[in-house]
């Protein structure tokens, strides 16, 4: 469509209905984009929140390389051919990332690493890995964000700040929007806050609970112990910052609720406890469905890393973690998990794709992963440090900005990606699926055993 | 001056942003590079808004520039900053067998450097990105 701008200059615009914006779990799937197609920008991100709009708004085409080698610009292929050449001569391969791109560049991954006997990592081993290892504990009292919409009255998050970092998980989902059985929006709900920090969320709380850093796990085995007829303790306070009578008052809301849930985030499982905090949050939630009904989940970061565990998954029977060196996928986390790849100096070749842990791992990690005993190749959209550290570097287009695809919402639910307009750099999935087929290749000429499995 | 405090690393709106913006730029260099202080741990360890201090703990050290919080935001002994290099220079590669490096809750050494300027200028880092 052309219209014309203020000086009177021909614009050709172009409008996507129902884009879906992928900087966070939350996958808003109702934003309206205005596209300038001369300039291949997007001028209009309506409805998104302030990081939909930073991630729409600032999305430009580089002017750089699609491949290079050392720096060195190089082909497509060549980057490819040199990728797979490393990844099958390495002797502890390993792949990481893959939160921020679609199902379908996702599914390509447990392959490459299963021709080369390599290990195979999501960063959910460095968000929600905990609440993952939880899941498999005590299990998983689940739901969709639509019934949080349309049942819940009692709203809490723990441990997560959504309100800088998932923006409109309140207006979209659980706090104020007007739902079946919650007509009256907040006015409906109960929210509550658990956090050590004061942070922009506790803003929206009917109740804020500025708990004892650390003390995660004491006060949900006090709820627990609630539920099953013990008293709250005298020294509550002591235990966990909280008074005693705060507490009492806080279970009584949680058990005498409609439906009731629970958000939690990285407070909660990078604090000290790590999995027993997700798994005593789970447990809890499972023991006040013997009052009421009540639910839990993990508010996810990166737009896709809920596709990233369900796809790791599906395939190989575990969610990340996962090492495919003895010819069968093995999971340990702690073993197989990138960060102790890295720290302990395992990792000889590192297949990045689409994230940044020279800019966000620990720093025995970051000086293995870019010393030169560790090969490391880059896909990425961005000119990241990793990308920059990197042997290989391949750069691709965004997903849901330039390439459609499947991404899984925080709560498990598929939604398809209407892409805005098109870009010189290949897909992931262009990159991955050729990646794959050369390492395959490799594999079936070294006769590993394992090189004609077939995947779904 | 010099002290110690409890670091909590965690998103930001403003890092996220700066995220988008890009990684090698400006607006995501100064945001990950600024701690948030309390407002009694200021006043003890001698601090205002601005000033450059050196953190460091067993694994690394990076410097920051100090934001002083309002009364009530933070708890007493802790301070706060996005994710970014410099926070990942702190973290230890330990995981205790769970694939997740302790990176809330580690106890740092808060060393004051100079005066810094009360404006949106980017702090280079120190630490080296690799
Ligand atoms: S809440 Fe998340 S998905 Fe929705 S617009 Fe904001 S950044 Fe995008």
């Amino acid at each position: 469509m052309s219209v014309a701008s203020k000086d009177n200059k021909i614009i050709n615009e172009k409008i996507v209905e129902n884009a879906t914006c992928t900087f966070c779990g939350c996958c808003c799937d109702d934003i309206t984009l205005t596209v300038d197609m001369d300039k291949k920008v997007i001028t209009k991100a309506k409805d998104a929140c302030v990081l939909g709009k930073s991630w729409f708004l600032n999305h430009v085409i580089e002017d750089k390389p699609i491949a290079r080698i050392d720096g060195k610009e190089v082909s497509l292929d060549e980057a490819i051919d040199e990728a797979a050449k490393i990844l099958m001569e390495a002797k502890f391969p390993i792949l990481y990332g893959m939160s921020d791109t679609i199902c379908e560049a996702q599914r390509q991954c447990a392959p490459i690493m299963d021709d080369c006997g390599g290990t195979i990592d999501t960063t959910t081993s460095v968000c929600h890995g905990p609440s993952g290892m939880a899941f498999q504990g005590v299990g998983e009292p689940t739901m969709t964000l639509g019934e949080v919409k349309n049942r819940a009255d009692f709203v809490m998050y723990w441990g997560g700040n959504p309100a800088e970092a998932h923006p409109r998980h309140f207006a979209r989902y659980a706090v104020t929007p007007e739902g079946m059985y919650t007509p009256n929006g907040k006015d409906d709900r109960t929210v509550v806050i658990v956090d050590v920090r004061h942070t922009k969320t506790a803003g929206v709380a009917d109740i804020f609970l500025q708990l004892k850093p650390g003390k995660d796990f004491e006060l949900l085995w006090m709820l627990r112990a609630a539920c099953k007829g013990v008293d709250i303790p005298n020294d509550c306070k002591d235990i966990c910052g909280l008074d005693k009578e705060v507490v009492e008052d806080l279970f009584q809301r949680m058990k005498n609720c409609t439906y009731g849930v629970i958000f939690f985030g990285m407070g909660l499982t990078m604090s000290r406890g790590r999995h027993f905090n997700s798994g005593a949050l789970m447990a809890l939630a499972t023991d006040l469905n013997e009052f009421t009904h009540f639910v839990a989940k993990p508010a996810r970061g990166h737009g896709n890393v809920t596709g990233a565990d369900n796809v790791v998954s599906w395939q190989t029977g575990y969610p990340f973690g996962v090492n495919f060196s003895r010819g069968h996928p093995r999971f340990n986390p702690g073993e197989f998990t990138t960060v102790d790849t890295l720290s302990r100096h395992e990792a000889d070749a590192a297949l990045i794709i689409a994230s940044d842990p020279v800019a966000n791992f620990p720093k025995p990690a970051i000086d293995h992963i870019t010393s030169d005993k560790c090969k490391l190749i880059s896909i990425d959209t961005k000119n990241t440090p990793t990308s920059e550290a990197a042997h290989v570097s391949i750069q691709t287009s965004t997903y849901g900005i330039n390439t459609g695809g499947t991404v899984y919402r925080m709560d498990d639910v598929p939604i398809s990606l209407r892409p805005a307009f098109d870009s010189p750099f290949p897909s992931d999935l262009e990159v991955l699926t050729k990646l794959r087929k050369k390492v395959n290749e490799l594999s079936k000429k070294a006769n590993r055993p394992y090189a004609t499995k077939k995947y779904i | 001056m010099k002290g110690q405090l409890i670091l909590l690393p965690g998103r930001s709106a403003k890092q996220g942003v700066g995220l988008n913006k890009g990684k090698l730029k400006e607006e995501y260099i100064r945001v990950t590079t600024t701690l948030e202080v309390s407002f009694e741990d200021a006043a003890e360890l001698g601090l205002e808004t601005a000033d450059i201090v050196k953190i460091s703990n067993h694994i690394g050290e990076t410097e920051v520039q100090v934001k002083v919080l309002r009364e009530g935001k933070l708890p007493v002994g802790y301070a706060f900053i996005p994710y970014g290099p410099p926070s990942s220079n702190l973290f230890d590669g330990e995981t205790c067998g769970t694939g997740m490096p302790a990176s809330k809750g580690m106890t740092i050494d808060v060393e004051f450097i100079k005066k810094g300027v009360k404006k949106k200028t980017a702090l280079p880092p120190k630490t080296a990105i690799g």
